[in-house]
């Protein structure tokens, strides 16, 4: 276990924790916006800037990427620290404006509205939907192409990319919902990657219910009857119900004869 | 080549080589650096063999081919011993006399000669050209004298006996003090102390470690690592050795640049030739110590030259800077304890074994010790790579040896560092160049660069035209760098338009300083230098551009306007025949006119215009 202080209080985590680990432990809150628990750190948006001090040394740094040493002194609520953040808001704020999530935030953080140019952008490259496709899912149909100011997400060339399973992993993750996905008769539709998948039958009530291709992964990832794939969810509990109410059924039937 | 496997048997070597230099042998050397070849001195080459070979003085004549020897300015460049006669600007034409005159006679071919621009006098010898006498050419000295693509030539100079010297007197403990001992400091540009660095790689944990060289060299206008590599990659090569003995590496990489095939054609044949020699590779020396080298060939982007940047174009991902809260030299290259040198540092090492930590530790100044290299460019008179002990005054440097500002021009500025860096006033020009001297002044030591500007230069532009650099050079992954840069510029652009109010000064400072400060890596750390330093020094050129819409230097395009000036104008009527626009009128004898409506501000009456009468304001 290591100890910290973070905001003059004490706290003790495990090795290898971060900083917002620790911070979120002691209940004190930290905005992030590229991070997320089931994703490794990346330190992009900067906007979990901390000052850390190591002796008599201090500096900004991410929390979300900053590993626990002992003895480290953090402030998540000096001058420095919210000016730093106001200006990474700010930033984002001036690429998107239109995007509600980095309004909130942005006036949360006391940041009414931006001095710089604005453009009208809905991703903030957070690279959540990248490594999400990547780390979790293990498909990498979408990355980062380009340097700068230049830098999107997309697919390679920029066309429907085969390893896209149509999960809708991205669109899940994303902290300012640009990435849309369209249930529209027999196909998943995620303009953002240009993909389009088919939706597969329900073997019961013939509604379209999930892409193949995700289920397809599913099946051969996860051990569950075939049922699962088969179904969609409403009849998976339908026929659940169905099972409960036989077997409890059958079962009073023995009770009470 | 049997492979050497004693102390004894490279010293024998090493003097069966210089005995069989004959000094009383004529030895035409021709520098085949890149400035020098891209002025012609591929062909200068085989015009040399060519006559050499008609004349039938194959037997009387060596002929030597060379790196860099910094001066490029004046290439083609061709020196002559045993006497070290140096001639400048050498053409084919030039070839046939300077072997019947001065190789076979000694005699002087008094139009090759340099001309010292300061004193008007021609000088003989190289040694005595003031752009090389002035300098401590340490490390970039060989150069001139050696074949980059013949081991004996580096032998023959003492090269590989640091290498005999470490493995078989030092411990690596005793290699890593005297680098600290000697105090030298990384040259990539941060100018982290090297010893340290290599003392926590031997420290940290792990059986398998690596030293990298970094010859990535992105920052236009630098070519002293490219230089180093081409004409003396032996010296790279043995410190990168040493390096590894040290910190327990038995491997190394030396990531090139992708633009530069020589430097990696050069450096793969010395790696080469070490092998056969036996001084690289399995049981280096017969010490039981084994080290091989990789060379991997960059990415080319300019941020692949930044450490973390580069691990991961080495692993064969993206190359782009990582968070590090752990040391590379804990966890880096492949998360095993990595040790990542700039090309020069690794040069230096030999240099330090060889005569000692002490006496590295003498030249220079109290905290920066040794020699830099810098590339001198802009406007001044002899342009090239120049290496100088650390603590010279940027005067020395400039006019020293640059020779001053061509033409009568006031000297401005001096941009410090490559792209990144700061541009330093003619008020400083009395600073040591170290490296605490230069961050102090809002610049850095960066890769050596050193830009001269004179007064025709207008900060703003040169702060535009910095940050639209590192605008395409940042790697986009985070928001501070990518989107701040990119309003740094639109508010640079709108004052060079005129179109900027005087809260946009503010703006642009605030936005220079937490750019820096909350930036993931050291590029957009760094990449407000230009714009912050040029506030500090030439706020009021800012201010003019804003409030009385002026460009003081009569560079902004927007902010400027032609005219003719009656009483000068004699009517000769070139402008008017050379305007692209037909923008001027006038008749013969008579003073001209030029329509301000029509004017696209190209310049060209201001360049014909013999009586001066062109006026920009
Ligand atoms: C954007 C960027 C570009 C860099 N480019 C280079 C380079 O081309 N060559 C180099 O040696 N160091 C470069 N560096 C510095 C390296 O990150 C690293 O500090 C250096 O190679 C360490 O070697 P040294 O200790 O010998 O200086 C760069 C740093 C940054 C942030
Ligand atoms: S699309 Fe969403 S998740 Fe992907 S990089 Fe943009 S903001 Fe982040
Ligand atoms: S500072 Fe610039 S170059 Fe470095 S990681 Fe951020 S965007 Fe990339
Ligand atoms: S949440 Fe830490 S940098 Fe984005």
């Amino acid at each position: 276990m290591v100890k910290l202080t973070i905001d003059n209080r004490e706290v003790e985590v495990e090795e290898g924790a971060t900083v917002l680990q620790a911070a979120r432990k002691l209940g004190i809150e930290i905005p992030t916006l590229c991070y997320h628990e089931a994703l490794a750190p990346y330190g992009a948006c900067r906007v979990c800037l901390v000052e850390v001090a190591t002796g008599k040394r201090s500096r900004l740094t991410t929390a979300c990427t900053y590993p626990v040493w002992e003895g480290i002194v953090v402030r998540t609520d000096s001058e420095r620290v919210i000016k730093a953040r106001r200006f990474i808001i700010e930033l984002l704020l001036a690429r998107c404006p239109n995007v509600p999530q980095i309004r909130e935030l942005a006036e949360k953080l006391g940041v009414k509205q931006t001095r710089f140019k604005t453009a009208d952008d809905e991703c903030i490259l957070c690279g959540l939907c990248g490594r999400v496709c990547k780390e979790i899912i293990g498909s990498s149909a979408i990355s980062f192409i380009n340097r700068g100011i230049e830098r999107v997400m997309e697919t390679p060339f920029e066309i429907d990319s085969e390893v896209c399973i149509g999960c809708g992993a991205c669109a899940f993750v994303c902290p300012t919902g640009v990435i849309k996905i369209e249930d529209i008769n027999d196909y998943r539709k995620v303009e953002i990657w240009h993909a389009q998948r088919e939706l597969a039958k329900c073997k019961d009530c013939g509604n379209r219910f999930a892409p193949v291709a995700t289920l397809k992964y599913l099946k051969e990832r996860i051990e569950l009857p075939d049922d699962f794939f088969e179904l969609c969810s409403g009849c998976r509990r339908k026929k659940l119900g169905k099972e409960l109410v036989n077997i409890v059924g059958s079962s009073s039937d023995s009770s009470n004869p | 080549m049997k492979k050497i496997k004693t102390p004894s048997e490279l010293e024998k070597l090493r003097k069966s080589i210089v005995a069989g230099y004959d000094f009383s042998r004529s030895c035409i050397t021709i520098c085949k650096g890149t400035g020098c070849s891209a002025s012609g001195a591929t062909t200068v080459v085989d015009a040399f063999r060519e006559e050499i070979k008609k004349q039938k003085l194959e037997s009387k004549i060596d002929i030597r081919t060379t790196g860099c020897h910094g001066f490029c300015e004046r290439g083609p460049l061709v020196v002559i011993y045993p006497e070290g006669i140096f001639y400048q600007r050498v053409s084919t034409e030039d070839v046939a006399e300077i072997v019947s005159q001065t190789a076979m006679r000694g005699r002087i071919i008094e139009r090759l000669l340099y001309v010292d621009p300061v004193t008007g006098k021609k000088v003989v010898h190289e040694k005595g050209v003031p752009f090389y006498n002035k300098q401590l050419r340490l490390i970039f000295g060989n150069n001139g004298r050696i074949d980059p693509t013949e081991i004996r030539d580096y032998i023959g100079l003492g090269g590989y006996s640091s290498l005999n010297k470490t493995l078989f007197e030092m411990k690596p403990q005793e290699v890593i003090e005297a680098i600290k001992q000697a105090g030298l400091r990384g040259r990539g540009g941060g100018g982290f102390p090297t010893g340290r660095k290599w003392e926590s790689c031997r420290k940290a944990e792990g059986d398998i470690k690596y030293v990298i060289c970094n010859a990535d060299e992105g920052d236009p206008g630098a070519f002293q690592d490219r230089s180093l590599l081409e004409g003396n990659p032996h010296s790279v090569v043995e410190g990168l050795i040493i390096g590894g003995y040290a910190v327990g590496a038995k491997e190394g990489y030396i990531y090139v640049r992708n633009e530069y095939p020589l430097a990696v054609k050069h450096v793969g044949i010395a790696i080469k030739q070490a092998e056969e020699y036996g001084l690289l590779g399995e049981d280096i020396l017969g010490t039981g110590f084994s080290f091989s080298i990789k060379i991997t060939r960059g990415g080319g982007a300019f941020v692949c030259g930044e450490s973390s940047a580069l691990m991961a174009s080495i692993e064969g991902r993206l190359g782009e800077p990582r968070f590090k809260h752990v040391h590379a030299t804990e966890k880096g290259l492949w998360d095993r304890p990595t040790t990542l040198n700039n090309v020069k540092t690794w040069a230096t090492v030999p240099l330090i074994i060889d005569k000692g930590a002490d006496w590295y530790a003498k030249i220079g100044t109290e905290k920066s010790k040794g020699t830099m290299i810098f590339s001198l460019v802009g406007k001044i008179n002899n342009t090239g790579l120049v290496e100088v002990p650390m603590g010279l005054p940027l005067r020395e440097l400039i006019y020293g040896i640059g020779g001053g500002i061509p033409g009568e021009k006031r000297f401005k500025a001096v941009q410090t560092g490559g792209p990144s860096g700061g541009c330093i006033p003619e008020k400083l020009l009395d600073l040591p160049v170290d490296y605490e001297r230069l961050t102090e002044a809002g610049s850095m030591m960066g890769s050596g660069g050193l830009i001269v500007m004179d007064e025709d230069t207008c900060m703003v532009n040169v702060a535009k035209y910095f940050l639209s650099f590192t605008i395409d050079e940042s790697c986009g992954k985070c928001t501070p760098c990518r989107e701040g840069i990119k309003h740094m510029l639109e508010i640079l652009t709108d004052i060079s338009e005129g179109k900027a109010e005087k809260k946009d000064l503010e703006i642009l400072e605030e936005l220079g300083n937490m750019v820096k400060e909350t930036s993931l890596c050291a590029l957009g750390g760094s990449a407000p230098n230009p714009v912050l330093s040029t506030l500090r020094y030439f706020r009021d050129e800012y201010e003019a551009h804003i409030k009385d819409k002026k460009c003081p230097a009569g560079v902004c395009l927007e902010l400027i306007q032609y005219s003719i000036d009656e009483a000068k104008c004699t009517g000769c009527g070139v402008c008017k025949k050379e305007c692209p626009q037909g923008a001027i009128s006038g008749q013969k004898k008579e003073p001209h006119k030029i329509d301000k409506k029509i004017c696209i501000k190209c310049g060209i009456c201001l360049e014909v215009c013999k009586f001066d009468a062109i006026v920009v304001e």
